[in-house]
């Protein structure tokens, strides 16, 4: 018997099928991605990057930025924390529910907090339990939040706010998502190190800034002129692709908790207790956001 | 019908119609000379800057100066260079020797397949200054720029059309499980070739799509692909050079449709920042890969036998005496078989590293670490280059109808090959386990995390510069054996020419 078309359509359908599995249907998903609205606010993310941050990005793929540095920042998990954002009335009832979930805390501290709200009743509890908390917090007539913070190493080193997610590298072609650590995560570069100039010493001669650094000098992007190092066009252009990496606006797929301080209490609702997913952030308004796209 | 198939590779030949293996050999040598020799060329080349590529990371002021010597540059050259000027270019020559010796028929027009060998290498050197000129296209696996695009992809064309015209021709019906290997992978390459190119090059996806088809490519590539290649070349030589029949042919079938049907589900991390569905399905994919890895090890260890690997550990190619004449390879083939079966277990290795990195608690600490690359090394060397190396050893001097010029130097090849990876992959893969411990814990700083990784990184150098050395030996056996062909050939060429200008004066030569 002849096994070669056996053998031609066993391949076929084999390669169609992972084809059809890891090419078609995630650009099906993801492919289609668009820009949304941050959670609590109503600005759009991601932003395209500026044009010189985008020439960057060449500068980065030529010299293979991405053979050492990763753009993936992982959470292990995430945790909440419960706010409480307005006491009510009826503050007897709300002093002995905070009695029962912060048992150090005193009757005089509690009073104090009524007058600097919002104040955090929990910190890294499950979900089950901030649910329990703002139910507890809700029956008294008090306004309570639950805040989801992610957790993680990477987050830990500050290497970001929260875990990247596809939709950080809508603009970027290629995206240099980067496979291994031989330095430092950079997803958020632009927030640990907003200077240019520092970058701009660091390409030069990365041991300057950083002692015993592994990366090796980029002295090619810069050239003398009259006895001066003067960065070229390629060096500025690749910091200001460095500056434009900032991937922590908080977003659906990876909610955030906002600074407690930039919560209106007024303005703030309580929220329902079935969706956690979508109750993360009290809403800044009018409070500057933490988590702005790069502009 | 018959289901049973041939259970040994190239039989001697029995009916009449059979056609006599030195005709199938000539009209393999030229093209094979090209495919063999550029893959050899570019293994030296490869394994140069590779050898840079890791003195670059305990001194990183080393060859910094210029532009193209950056690391970011000579690091995905030299992995291209070995990725499309070796491993491809030689498993396609390895296949088109075997389609053509299992079919019993010569190969389909030879001089095409030259042509396409040529184009390749054409391709691989413009896409290899390319990347140094800084044109890389950042996606890895595919990192030769557009414009070596065409070149490349026309060579394999050209290749793999005469591999399937030379499979369609086979005088022998009956498939051996080479074959199915074979077939598949030169089915399997021009198309995620060409799905990547368009997707990530010519028509670039958006987001992350881009990386989920690069780690499609790159698994398709370095996983299926080479896995396909490089058992086809096992399957065959093993039996072959142990001098056994192949046993259990179920089981080498069974790793074939586990290869096909699961091997080509993998790849994704399980860190990557896209929908939990994908690396979960790529963990199960890898998970179920275990099938081919299991038959694989059985079927090789019951093929080669006690004979078998006693042959190839004690066959020292110098000393064994040539057992009859007419066939002068002998000596050679336990140095062969050795190379082959170093390759299994290589392969096995590398097999259950990728099967442990896909469950979601290993790979929180192995991704984005080391043993990564590692595991890439023990694949793509530790396995697919080891078994190419065996079928060389095994193919060029039938081809050239000659012996290994030098075989103390293939010895020590093989010493420098297998120390050099082991040297090369083990520390990184300690490394990359220490990397990923000391990275979950935030209290130890950055650069802790990387002074730990140094003494691992400087002894995987010693690797690198063991196995460059190995493969100079490799090219100058190959070259030396060329060389004594083509003078042959010149000479007798030369005498039949000038016969004439001799033959008044009464001179014989």
């Amino acid at each position: 018997m002849n096994y070669g078309p056996l053998l031609f359509l066993a391949a076929f359908f084999a390669l169609a099928g992972s084809w059809f599995g890891f090419v078609l249907t995630p650009q099906a998903q993801i492919g289609q991605l668009q820009p949304t609205n941050m959670l609590g606010a109503p600005t759009l993310y991601p932003q395209a990057r500026p044009g010189l941050a985008r020439q960057g990005l060449d500068v980065y793929r030529a010299n293979g930025c991405a053979d050492c540095h990763s753009q993936q920042v992982r959470q292990s998990a995430t945790v909440c924390d419960v706010l409480l954002l307005a006491a009510g009335t009826n503050a007897p009832a709300v002093l002995s529910a905070l009695h029962q979930l912060k048992p150090g805390l005193s009757e005089a501290d509690a009073r104090q907090w009524f007058s600097a709200l919002p104040q955090p009743v929990l910190q890294g509890a499950k979900p089950t339990e901030a649910d329990d908390a703002v139910k507890l917090l809700k029956g008294a007539g008090a306004k309570a939040s639950v805040l989801i913070v992610p957790v993680g190493s990477d987050i830990a080193r500050g290497w970001g706010k929260r875990r990247t997610v596809a939709r950080d590298f809508l603009y970027d072609y290629p995206v240099a998502l980067g496979s291994q650590r031989i330095g430092p995560d950079l997803a958020n570069v632009s927030v640990r190190q907003p200077d240019a100039a520092w970058h701009l010493r660091h390409l030069y001669a990365p041991q300057i800034e950083v002692k015993g650094s592994a990366m090796p000098p980029y002295r090619f992007l810069f050239e003398k002129r009259n006895n001066e190092i003067v960065p070229k066009p390629e060096a500025v252009a690749l910091v200001a692709y460095l500056l434009s990496l900032r991937a922590d606006a908080p977003l659906f797929e990876a909610p955030l908790a906002a600074a407690p301080a930039a919560a209106a209490p007024g303005a703030t609702n309580a929220p329902p207790e079935a969706d956690l997913a979508a109750t993360n952030a009290p809403a800044p308004s009018g409070a500057a956001p933490t988590n702005a796209p790069a502009k | 019908m018959n289901l049973r198939a041939s259970s040994e590779p190239a039989a001697a030949a029995s009916s009449g119609c059979d056609m006599p293996t030195s005709e199938i050999d000539a009209s393999c040598r030229l093209p094979l000379l090209a495919l063999l020799m550029g893959a050899a060329a570019w293994l030296v080349v490869a394994s140069g800057f590779a050898l840079i590529s890791s003195i670059k990371f305990h001194s990183p002021g080393f060859l910094a100066g210029p532009a193209w010597l950056t690391y970011g540059r000579v690091h995905p050259a030299a992995s291209s260079a070995f990725l499309y000027g070796f491993c491809l270019q030689s498993g396609m020559g390895v296949s088109l020797w075997l389609l053509a010796r299992l079919g019993r028929t010569t190969l389909s027009q030879g001089w095409l397949v030259t042509m396409g060998a040529v184009l390749w290498n054409l391709g691989v050197t413009v896409g290899f200054w390319g990347i140094l000129a800084g044109d890389r296209t950042g996606f890895e696996a595919l990192d030769m720029p557009g414009y070596a695009t065409p070149m490349v992809f026309l060579g394999s064309v050209l290749v793999g059309i005469q591999g399937a015209l030379t499979f369609h021709q086979r005088r022998e019906q009956r498939l051996y499980v080479s074959q199915w290997f074979l077939f598949a992978a030169l089915f399997w390459f021009p198309w995620i070739y060409s799905t990547a190119q368009l997707l990530l090059v010519t028509f670039p996806v958006r987001g992350v799509m881009q990386s989920v088809i690069a780690w499609w490519y790159a698994d398709n590539l370095r996983v299926v692909w080479l896995w396909l290649a490089g058992l086809g070349a096992v399957f065959y030589f093993v039996p072959k050079l142990a001098r056994r029949q192949l046993q259990n042919r179920n089981l080498a079938l069974s790793a074939f449709w586990a290869i096909l049907l699961f091997g080509s589900w993998g790849g994704i991390p399980n860190s990557a920042p896209v929908p939990a569905w994908m690396p979960a399905l790529s963990t199960v994919g890898t998970l179920l890969t275990t099938v081919a890895l299991l038959a694989v090890g059985l079927s090789v260890w019951k093929t080669a036998g006690r004979e078998g690997l006693a042959r190839a550990l004690q066959s020292d190619p110098p000393e064994t005496p040539r057992q009859e004449e007419g066939k002068p390879v002998d000596s050679i083939e336990g140095l062969a078989l050795r190379f082959v079966l170093f390759g299994v277990v290589s392969f096995l290795v590398a097999g259950f590293m990728r099967v442990l990195v896909s469950f979601p608690p290993v790979s929180n600490i192995t991704d984005l670490t080391w043993f990564g690359p590692a595991m890439e090394h023990v694949n793509a060397y530790g396995f697919f280059a080891m078994a190419i190396f065996g079928a060389a050893y095994g193919i060029v001097p039938r081809l050239m109808g000659g012996e290994i010029p030098w075989p103390r130097l293939a010895r020590a090849h093989f010493w420098l090959a297998s120390v050099g990876v082991v040297l090369l992959a083990a520390p990184l893969a300690i490394a990359g386990v220490l990397q990923g411990l000391k990275l979950r814990n935030p209290d130890i700083a950055f650069l802790d995390v990387v002074k730990t990784t140094l003494p691992c990184l400087r002894v995987s150098t010693m690797g690198d510069l063991l196995m460059a050395l190995g493969h100079v030996a490799f090219l100058a056996n190959l070259a030396g054996l060329a060389v004594r062909f083509c003078r042959a050939r010149a000479v007798s060429a030369f005498s039949a020419l000038t016969l004439d200008l001799f033959k008044p004066a009464g001179a014989k030569p």
